[in-house]
């Protein structure tokens, strides 16, 4: 059994609106040495024993699915695990 | 001519875009739902707004792997019109039929009004009843209306005048260029974010969004009704 983590962020050239948002509101709390804040979102995927290249089954989810590559970047990490 | 309105889990503009067909344009129609296996007997395909799938993920991001998606590529390719307005834009660009991606509102904000659009181009068959730089006003409502694309493709756009609307006047969501709405590259695919079909009579504040759906009946007519 496989954990995989994946992380979906925007392109470093795409304008993260809500990034800009958060660090708005961090520097008016008085953090103000945050020079940049970047908001992604963090999956979680399960996947059971399978005879498929578990890394080239992430890529292709992220590249179908799990981001749109005309605007986001994705990482993933994944863990080989044994079932509980 | 015959229209087919895509109902996907969680449409909800779906019963303004049948009432503008059925009720304020006289043409036939029906809703399909995302699960259906044909398109063949349809003339002119309507994606509605509204937030399918719960826009979980991405706007249209899951819409997009629907089986009716691939009934809707074959007619595409077959030339029929396609229309996709809001969420139903936000699914053409998930699909690849558009070039592009939404993001969030410049503003952070859900945004819901009326807006002035200029018809940057009017020998599309979507805008062939309007003047060219006609400015009409058409209601906007939605959250993730920010069109992206990169810089290569905003050429392309340009040069090949794919970039049918633009905001006039104030620019609601930071979309690049001021852009409203676009066509695919064979202009049988028109994405847009403003809602035609909210804008069909004046007890809905304005009818500029009618000329638009007769402009697509105009050109099937032209090309497909034989004269006896």
């Amino acid at each position: 059994m496989y954990k995989v983590k994946v992380f979906v962020t925007l392109r470093e050239s795409v304008l993260d609106p809500q990034g800009v948002a958060v660090k708005h509101s961090l520097h008016s709390m008085d953090y103000k040495d945050v020079s940049d804040v970047r908001v992604g979102k963090y999956m979680e995927l399960t996947i059971e024993k399978t005879e498929k290249d578990v890394e080239e089954q992430v890529k292709e989810m992220c590249n179908r699915l799990l981001a749109n590559p005309v605007i986001e970047d994705y990482r993933y990490e994944i863990e080989e695990c044994v079932a509980q | 001519m015959k229209f087919a309105v895509i109902v996907f889990p969680g449409s909800n503009c779906d019963v303004d875009m049948y009432h503008a067909i059925k009720d304020e344009l006289g043409e036939e129609v029906d809703y399909i739902w995302h699960d259906a296996d044909s398109l063949d007997q349809y003339d002119g395909i309507l994606l509605p707004g509204g937030f399918s799938y719960g826009d979980y993920l991405r706007s249209g991001a899951i819409a997009r792997f629907s089986n009716v998606m691939k009934e809707l590529i074959k007619a595409t390719e077959a030339g029929k019109p396609v229309l996709g307005v809001c969420n139903g834009f936000q699914i053409l660009l998930e699909a690849g039929l558009l070039p592009g991606a939404m993001r969030r509102n410049e503003s952070l904000k859900f945004i819901c009004r009326p807006v002035k659009l200029k018809v940057n181009e009017n020998e599309t068959m979507f805008t062939s009843a309007y003047e060219k730089g006609e400015v009409i006003t058409i209601p906007v409502a939605h959250g993730e209306g920010n069109y992206y694309c990169d810089e290569a493709t905003l050429q392309t756009l340009k040069e090949q005048n794919r970039i049918v609307f633009t905001y006039e006047g104030s620019n609601p969501n930071g979309s690049i260029a001021d852009i409203a709405g676009i066509v695919n590259e064979q202009g049988n695919v028109l994405g847009m974010m403003p809602h035609p079909e909210r804008a069909v009579d004046t007890l809905l504040g304005s009818r500029d969004g009618l000329k638009l759906f007769k402009s697509i009946v105009h050109h099937w007519r032209e090309s497909h009704v034989i004269n006896a």
